[in-house]
């Protein structure tokens, strides 16, 4: 028995609450996914079969257990377009993310360079476009980039362009809009790990001769990696499974899976197709997101 | 005296644009809400219209109401749970499904919105729940609780540990050095995290729109299908207005946080 | 907690009365063991600690000495073993039902509590009446010299302010014994040696029992009147501070406590009360023999650098002594002036080096010596220890 146990006994049961709500609310209803995934589309409601039925008797339900097939599955391997959507949306994570270390990056750095108080201020106004809603940010851009939009009157005014260039509904508006609402995601876990670092560190390397540059790439990063990866995977994970952005933003002739989700559920009602979709963009994502949980787990174990 | 900061140009640059980034199309958008022309892109002069045409379309109203009992009532659920969540977490003894539950506190903090909320709403058909406020509550409670326990877990995690144990040696059980120790400093945290699922739960359009049923749409939903069809004023000066309410509530929160914590800062420090 | 008889303090002693029966100590601790996983933290120590006493726990971090105090305080239980407190066993009681405080090496203070609340803080947990409550930390305030800070909150006090709330705090409920955690590690050397007069003052003074862990050895020695030296969770020596270091039991409580030159030696013959040795470095020297026999016939030779004397001819030989000091012959290779003393290192020419501490008695350098300086480093039997290897 320790100080922590005498203290950890009944702090346990505080965790009865939580724990029946969140295998209520989110692990059984994963079991409802895998099942539904498993079903076939039916003109019905739910819309789909077969339907387990307790009261129905142990033969309806092992007749419904035979009824589970893995067509949809067959189906999403098959069809070009969900796997054009998946590699899609792997193409979009990836480069967004690229894009968002690239610029969030030098944003971080300057922030942990700043005096000390200054720090806090930078972190505050980095953080408070994180409260303001996403889809507000998103239609903020649709404002800028219309064709008509202020982005243009710039761009002809400068005359940069001689006419309007089509901004909307392409991959570059798309990008813009991810890079925007992602950013702060990026810049926060970056600048904790950069504002830790010891400045002395790069005193030292341009102390023992290092220019610049070398001060950066054999100090710094290296030293900053941990941030990069909490970065990374923060903005890489959901970006996979973006919905409004490529919605509203990008063009509509190549879809990313979670359009095509949205798609297959909405307006096809095809909620089997749809649950297949979600167990498959699962499967994929479900590296990086043990990956994120290790990382999370570890950082907070080590503020103790 | 030690150099205090490295500051370069590039620095300085990179900082300033990226907060212009951050900064400038929200603020072009709150000063597009008070324009008087129906073109969005013609400056027609200042005005109020369009917040007068919010304030008269009842469905908009409707779904900000709905909207705003929603974020109230799943952020107050969500607190109580988040905390209980992250004291069992960060204080309590191991128990059986210990690693499963902050696995699924994690999850949910990075899982695509797409899969939660399908998820949620095949158990609410195969409960046979009437989908409606209540669903969206419960959903962004599940959503949000795990925001809270990050937040109220990190703070726990920087406390020392030695205030609990000195409450104790000084005659507290357990309980009582919780209540008279612990609880008063995580309380800034917990308002934290109650700020911050309120805001989520406002915010959030995908899972509302599977867990919601007809004639029940969150604010988001409705400017989502107003957004698709274009531009409209309208949706100008509902947006000034959601980003002013966070506004308000942040700065509420924070002075509450600031005098709870008392007059600390501004006395003269020694 | 029941108290069975009005006393003066009846309400504020919260935690009952443990007075020992008298000749019996106030604290016993009896082969308590701490095991942390297959960490034998704490490896059966036995201890008393009699009532009044300023008793220190000294040694290097990862000793033991606070998971033992932990264990004291009710923080951590110990796996064998019993603790008694005026004869009642306490080991497996909660803190909060312990007549003994801690005052925390981080103080732990309450940050959102004001000065005046955190002193209150262990007087209500005990039902104290308002009023008592309100005298108790006046009391308290002035004791600790606070006066004028009550409506601060830690965060605006300095480092010295601070230890004196956490000091009251724990005070404040008058227990039968105050345990200090490393209580001066955060101040600075100045205030801490102040400090150090104060809390013996105040000690004396209340006439309480305080045990106190420290892995500084000038401060245990300063301070406490009897030291328990711990090393790999046991109990190495229990001693007051002169027999420590003027009789350490081992050549690493002699190395831990002050500096020494130390050498390994040989058992030659015996002379009477006199012991000959033969030393790797310092050549043949001559001993008293030890009060406890020194089992094995290798063991180490320690001197204290401040017993070694210098001089450039050596002591004036006198008929019948002269066998008696060790005169040994060397070269000064190393001076390091600290002020009050200047340490030499001496050459010998029998091949080791000895230190040797030299008051510098003198403000002018007359008689200090330069290096590479011929000199004759001399010292009696009694000044050398010996200890098993």
């Amino acid at each position: 028995m320790s100080a922590r146990r005498i203290f950890a006994r009944p702090a346990r049961f505080a965790a009865i609450a939580p724990y029946v709500w969140m295998v209520l609310f989110f692990l059984v209803p994963f079991a409802f996914v895998l099942k539904i995934s498993l079903s076939q589309t039916a003109i019905a409601q739910p819309p789909y079969e077969p339907v387990f039925d307790l009261t129905a008797g142990w033969g309806a339900l092992k007749a419904a257990f035979a009824a589970l097939s893995l067509d949809n599955f067959k189906l999403l391997g098959s069809d070009e377009i969900y796997v054009f959507a998946y590699l899609r949306s792997l193409t979009v994570a990836v480069t967004a993310t690229a894009l968002l270390l690239l610029i969030g990056y030098p944003i971080a750095y300057g922030m942990a360079r700043l005096p000390k108080r200054w720090q806090a201020v930078a972190m505050v106004l980095v953080i408070v476009p994180f409260w303001t809603s996403f889809l507000i940010r998103i239609y903020a851009w649709i404002n800028i980039l219309q064709h008509d939009g202020l982005l243009n009157q710039i761009l002809l005014a400068l005359h940069l362009v001689g006419q309007p260039v089509v901004w909307l509904s392409t991959d570059s508006a798309m990008y813009i809009g991810i890079v925007y609402s992602y950013l702060p995601f990026m810049i926060l876990p970056l600048y904790a790990t950069l504002a830790k670092m010891e400045l002395a560190l790069e005193e030292a390397a341009s102390d023992l001769g290092a220019p610049p540059w070398q001060v950066f790439w054999l100090v710094t990063f290296p030293l900053s990696l941990p941030g990069v990866g909490a970065g990374v995977l923060l903005c890489f994970i959901p970006i996979v499974g973006e919905f409004v952005i490529p919605d509203l933003l990008a063009g509509s002739n190549s879809l990313m899976i979670g359009q095509t989700l949205w798609l297959e559920f909405f307006t096809n009602k095809d909620w089997p197709v749809a649950s297949a979709a979600a167990i498959v963009l699962l499967v994929v994502l479900l590296v990086p997101l043990l990956l994120y949980e290790r990382l999370q787990k570890r950082q907070l174990e080590q503020g103790r | 005296m030690r150099k205090v900061s490295r500051l370069s140009r590039f620095n300085i640059a990179s900082l300033a644009l990226g907060l212009a980034f951050l900064y400038l199309p929200i603020l072009i958008l709150v000063i597009y809400s008070f324009n008087d022309s129906r073109l969005v892109t013609v400056w027609g002069g200042w005005s109020l219209r369009w917040y007068r045409e919010f304030f008269s379309d009842r469905a908009m109203i409707e779904a900000a109401w709905m909207s705003l009992r929603v974020a109230v009532s799943s952020a107050t659920i969500a607190t109580l749970l988040g905390t209980l969540a992250a004291v069992a977490l960060s204080r309590g003894a191991r128990f059986r499904g210990r690693t499963l539950f902050s696995g699924m506190l994690y999850a949910p903090l990075v899982m695509p919105e797409v899969i939660t909320g399908l998820s949620l709403l095949l158990l609410f058909v195969a409960l046979n729940a009437e989908r409606g406020f209540w669903t969206v509550t419960f959903a962004h409670t599940t959503l949000t609780m795990c925001f809270v326990a990050v937040v109220v877990q990190s703070r726990l995690g920087s406390l020392d540990r030695s205030l609990e144990e000195a409450a104790m040696d000084l005659g507290c059980n357990p309980v009582r050095a919780f209540v008279a120790v612990t609880l008063p400093l995580i309380a800034p945290a917990i308002v934290a995290g109650w700020m911050l699922a309120f805001t989520l739960s406002l915010d959030d359009l995908v899972i509302a729109s599977f867990t919601t049923g007809p004639g029940s749409a969150t604010l988001p939903i409705r400017i989502y299908s107003e957004v698709r069809l274009g531009v409209k004023p309208e949706i100008n000066a509902i947006c000034t207005l959601v980003i002013a309410l966070i506004a308000v509530v942040i700065v509420i929160a924070s002075l509450a946080s600031k005098l709870s914590s008392s007059q600390g800062e501004s006395a003269a420090p020694l | 907690m029941t108290d069975e008889l009005p006393r003066t303090d009846a309400a504020a002693d919260a935690a009952g009365d443990v007075r020992p029966a008298a000749g019996q100590p106030l604290l016993r601790i009896e082969g308590v063991a701490k095991t942390f996983g297959s960490f034998r933290a704490v490896d059966g120590v036995s201890l008393d600690i009699k009532a009044g006493e300023f008793f220190a726990l000294l040694g290097p971090s990862g000793c033991g000495k606070t998971t033992l105090l932990r264990m004291l305080a009710g923080f951590e239980a110990p796996d064998e073993g019993r603790i008694l407190l005026g004869g009642k066993d306490i080991a497996q009681a909660l803190p909060h039902e312990r007549p003994i405080n801690m005052m925390f090496q981080s103080y732990a203070l309450f940050p959102h509590l004001s000065v005046r609340d955190n002193i209150a803080f262990g007087l209500k947990r005990a039902g104290m009446a308002r009023a008592d409550i309100a005298t108790r930390v006046s009391e308290m305030v002035a004791l600790v010299k606070l006066e004028g800070l009550e409506k601060r909150k830690p965060d605006q006090l300095s480092g010295g302010q601070r230890q004196r709330v956490a000091l009251a705090r724990a005070l404040a409920r008058r227990p039968q014994l105050l345990l200090l955690d490393e209580p001066l590690a955060a101040l600075d050397k100045k205030l801490r040696e102040s400090t150090q007069g104060e809390l013996m003052e105040l000690q004396r003074r209340l006439g309480m029992t305080f045990i106190i862990v420290t892995h500084d050895q000038e401060e245990a020695m300063t301070m406490a009147s009897r030291i328990g030296v711990m090393k790999a969770g046991r109990l190495d020596q229990v001693a007051s501070p002169r027999e420590l270091y003027e009789a350490p039991r081992s050549r690493w409580i002699a190395e831990f406590v002050g500096d020494i030159n130390l050498f390994d030696a040989e058992f030659k013959l015996r002379d009477g009360h006199r012991l000959v040795i033969g030393t790797g470095g310092a050549g043949t020297l001559v001993v008293a023999e030890p009060r406890e026999a020194v089992g094995e016939t290798r063991f180490s030779v320690a001197i204290r650098p401040e017993k070694v004397k210098l001089s450039r001819r050596g002591p004036v030989s006198e008929a019948g002594r002269e066998t008696a000091i060790n005169r040994l012959d060397g070269v000064i290779a190393d001076i390091c002036y600290l002020g009050g003393t200047t340490t030499y290192k001496v050459k010998l020419d029998t091949g080791g080096m000895l230190q040797a501490s030299v008051a510098n008695s003198a403000r002018l350098d007359v008689d200090a010596y330069s290096l590479n300086q011929n000199v004759v480093a001399w010292f009696t039997p009694d000044d050398c220890v010996l200890l098993p290897s």
